[in-house]
């Protein structure tokens, strides 16, 4: 019998289709992916295992968890069984807490309420200590806001297996870590199926994380299963067109037009910022915290410039303060000769594109408007500002058209082809890609990197690109900067950093990051579907 | 902790001196001489200097901000000028009925409004949910004077079980007296109470919708579990809010109420004196007022911290 037994599962959220025939299985001590890109269902079907689907839900078929049928059981023996037999491990660690309980006692609720016979205390003890947060280390009387990321997603993953589930479900359990938290969460992972023999179905869009901890893939379109398999075999051998699709956009590449460059653009010299720290005693001079640590760096026109680090590394401090939107407290940063700070007319000669394709527009405008605010600065007239949207537009793959529409009618993808044009319009100097691709499908990720290498050939952009994706940082950055605790530590031509790296954290950074195995010769991927 | 309580506690006193010299302020160029009012239209001219000195008004403007907020400190907040009896012993019956009639009122709100806030919220777009709505509509929109005189009809013209109006005193005895509150602290509850349940749901509501909650229900927490020991604390910021407001509201604001029960409070008090010119009074009255909506706020400040700890750290 298995675990897990998901058969011809349909679902149905107030008439619209999710989840389509979804079939799969899963064995005690086996690590289980579900990989798929947003839309695909895979998040629901974790939550029709657990059986916390919205109330507007339709299910059919039938999910066997040890033997039963979810579907079938009442709402107060699925209490019993969720988070006692069955756990799940989300993906945002920053709201999964309680903010106004202590991490101690969220823990002890599961044992309390699952295993009354047992002490609540020592049981959250015990478990805290195996995600790696002993007493003597991590007080549990510390409340979530206390606590870093990888930390609070270890409190998470503590009340997922207090009670010892025999199947846990992780639904995108690292996506919003950085690379060397994740590392050590998948270990935890790792170590805590092969300790416990639990059953790990684990739901991701990023394919180099499955190829790394899965024992077998699902992958998920659409609400149906497209292809099913051993993970070394089916990456090595998608026979599914999507699969193959989804792989070739993870490990894309574009390559950038050779531009030569003239001359620096951004020069940013010796720059340090200090946030005051508030004081903790009375008449205490204010501590500082150094954000940004006497960075140095030039940008020559014509060159593409990645910035990676962890978060906290102080990129986005760095960032603001060569828009000019932060003060700096030494140092200093000119674009072609000219201080950043002070003045507007030096804001129009550099633009940013942002992460969230979502957050960043005005929902209530249309387009034209949203695009041509860039233009409130300068005093462009009328005809030329209306001749540059049509221009534009088409520059980043939408058309004239689209000037009239507001921003719910677009995709994702669509948004931050938006979010490119209205940086674009004004013809920067300079464009700040700010985490721009790194909120997007594989697929849309690989239509904007095709996007931004066009733009370069174009309109020979020069951009300062910040990422924690390396790979991305790889195939369109001429020259990369690492920065760590403020301090830039490694700079130099993107290929050489990152395959020969030489300075301790660039090598860890690289270490972490989990990779796709190398696709096999053309002659493999060309053969025909069995 | 404490360094956020002696925070609050400044901004505590910063705003009652503020308030006070806006209050002496506002009342010394209100128009109308107390002392002509007092000796009515053929005083002499000597006899009003003479009063006038008698009651201090002679004095530079600083001479009498400084003596009313030293006098106010040590307790003492000056004679009226109306009935010649300190202020403080006025204001001090006065007391004893609106801060009662006040914290009945409250609670009868919070009673009402916690459980019919949590019900709608648990009943979200159902039957249950429409139906409470709907009622905190009407107890917004109806007038409080209106709905307290169709309490007078029912239950004290027609069914008898009350008195019309008028105030029993505590020396008649503890449930006599809040027999004669009972009335007057339904009309003023109601409203707030249908205020503090929409709050309370629409707090509750943005709760149940973060992600700790989902995990609270992956833990194995049923629906009303998970709402109880990890909804309701949370959702509790924006009803202290609202719940503070409320009371300075209910201390100052019952003079309506006040009016149709025949209730010997400080809002009649306050009025009363403006009519008289009683500058004294009506200044030390609000005073009073304002020191009790920032003593409130300050309580509620305080309780923000209890109930999040992240308020405790942050500055």
């Amino acid at each position: 019998m298995s675990l897990l037994s998901i058969q011809s599962l349909s679902l149905n959220i107030s008439g619209a289709p999710i989840l389509d025939d979804v079939s799969l299985d899963l064995e005690a001590g086996e690590i289980v992916a579900i990989t798929g890109e947003s839309g695909s269902g895979k998040s629901m079907t974790a939550f029709s295992i657990m059986q916390l689907l919205p109330d507007e839900a339709e299910l059919c078929g039938a999910v066997h968890v040890s033997g039963q049928d979810v579907t079938q059981l009442p709402e107060a023996t699925l209490c019993t069984l969720r988070g006692n037999a069955i756990s799940m491990v989300f993906q945002e660690p920053m709201t999964a807490l309680n903010p106004v309980q202590t991490i101690g006692a969220q823990v002890a609720e599961t044992v309390h309420l699952h295993r009354p016979d047992l002490n609540a205390k020592t049981e959250s003890v015990r478990a805290l200590t195996r995600v790696g947060l002993p007493p003597d280390q991590v007080s549990h009387n510390k409340y979530p806001h206390q606590l870093s990321g990888g930390q609070r997603q270890r409190v998470v993953i503590a009340i997922a297996i207090a009670c010892g589930p025999a199947l846990l479900i992780a639904d995108e359990p690292t996506t919003a870590l950085d690379v060397t938290t994740q590392a050590q969460i998948l270990d935890l992972l790792r170590q805590l199926v092969r300790e416990n023999g639990m059953g790990l179905l684990m739901i991701t869009h990023d394919l180099a994380v499955v190829a790394e901890m899965a024992d077998r893939i699902i992958v998920m379109n659409r609400g149906q299963v497209v292809e099913a398999g051993q993970t070394a075999p089916l990456l090595a051998a998608p026979q599914h067109p999507y699969t193959r699709a989804l792989l070739t956009a993870s490990s894309h590449n574009v390559t950038l037009p050779e531009t030569g460059t003239n001359g620096p653009l951004l020069q940013v010299n010796g720059v340090v910022r200090d946030y005051v720290l508030p004081r903790t005693k009375l008449f205490q001079t204010p501590g500082h915290f150094r954000a940004v640590d006497h960075v140095s760096f030039d940008i020559a026109r014509g060159e593409r410039v990645g910035l990676v680090g962890e978060s906290g590394c102080g990129k986005s401090t760095l960032t603001r303060a060569i828009l000019g939107l932060e003060p700096i407290q030494g140092g200093q940063i000119t674009l072609g000769g000219q201080p950043v700070i002070g003045g507007l007319n030096i804001r129009q000669r550099m633009q940013v594109v942002f992460q969230d394709p979502y957050g960043s527009f005005n929902p209530r405008h249309r387009v034209a408007r949203l695009i041509t605010e860039p233009f409130h600065l300068s005093d462009t007239p009328q005809s030329e500002r209306d001749a540059r949207v049509g221009e534009t537009l088409t520059a980043v793959g939408l058309s004239p058209e689209d000037a009239g529409k507001y921003p719910h009618q677009f995709s994702g993808g669509q948004r931050q082809r938006l979010a490119i044009a209205r940086a674009l319009i004004t013809r920067p100097e300079l464009v700040i890609f700010d985490e721009a691709v790194s909120a997007l499908d594989v697929s849309v990720r690989a239509q904007i990197l095709d996007l931004i290498a066009d733009l370069c050939a174009q309109y020979h952009l020069t951009y300062l690109f910040i990422s924690h994706d390396l790979n991305v940082v790889r195939t369109v950055t001429d020259r990369v900067l690492v920065m760590q605790s403020g301090r830039i530590v490694e700079a130099g031509q993107t290929a050489q950093v990152l395959s020969s790296p030489q300075h301790p954290y660039t090598q860890k950074l690289l270490d972490a990051a989990p990779v796709l195995p190398p696709p096999q010769g053309e002659i493999d991927a060309q053969r025909p579907l069995v | 902790m404490l360094r956020y309580t002696l925070k609050r506690l400044a901004s505590l006193l910063i705003s009652l001196a503020i308030a006070s010299l806006v209050i002496f302020a506002v009342i010394e160029v209100a128009p109308g001489d107390p002392a002509a009012f007092m000796l009515g239209l053929n005083a002499q001219e000597d006899t009003l200097a003479a009063l006038r000195a008698e009651l201090g008004l002679d004095q530079s403007k600083l001479q009498r901000y400084l003596a009313w907020v030293s006098g106010m400190v040590q307790g003492d907040f000056g004679t009226s000028y109306q009935y010649r009896t300190p202020v403080s012993e006025m204001i001090a019956d006065r007391l004893w009925v609106s801060l009662p009639l006040a914290l009945y009122a409250l609670a009868l709100s919070t009673l009402i409004a916690f459980p019919a806030g949590i019900y709608a919220a648990s009943r979200r777009g159902k039957t249950g949910d429409v139906a409470v709505m709907s009622a905190t509509q009407l107890g917004v929109a109806i007038p409080n004077f209106w709905f307290a005189m169709m309490l007078v009809l029912v239950f004290a013209i027609n069914l008898r079980w009350f008195g019309a109006g008028g105030f029993a005193g505590w020396d008649k005895g503890f449930w006599a007296a809040l027999k004669s509150l009972t009335l007057p602290a339904i009309a003023l509850a109601l409203p707030q109470a249908a205020i503090l349940a929409r709050v309370m749901r629409s707090a509750l509501l943005d709760v149940l919708g973060e992600d700790f909650m989902r995990t609270a229900r992956a833990k194995g927490l049923s629906r009303a579990q998970a709402l109880r020991r990890h909804g309701l604390r949370n959702a509790l910021i924006p009803v202290l809010t609202i719940l503070g407001l409320q009371f300075s509201f209910l201390l100052a604001g019952g003079i309506i109420i006040e009016q149709v029960f025949y209730l010997p409070g400080l809002g009649r008090l306050i009025f009363q004196s403006i009519s008289a010119r009683d500058l004294i009074v009506v200044e030390s009255v609000t005073m009073l007022l304002v020191f009790a909506v920032i003593v409130v706020n300050f309580t509620v400040d305080l309780a923000y911290a209890i109930v999040d700890p992240r308020l405790r750290q942050r500055q």
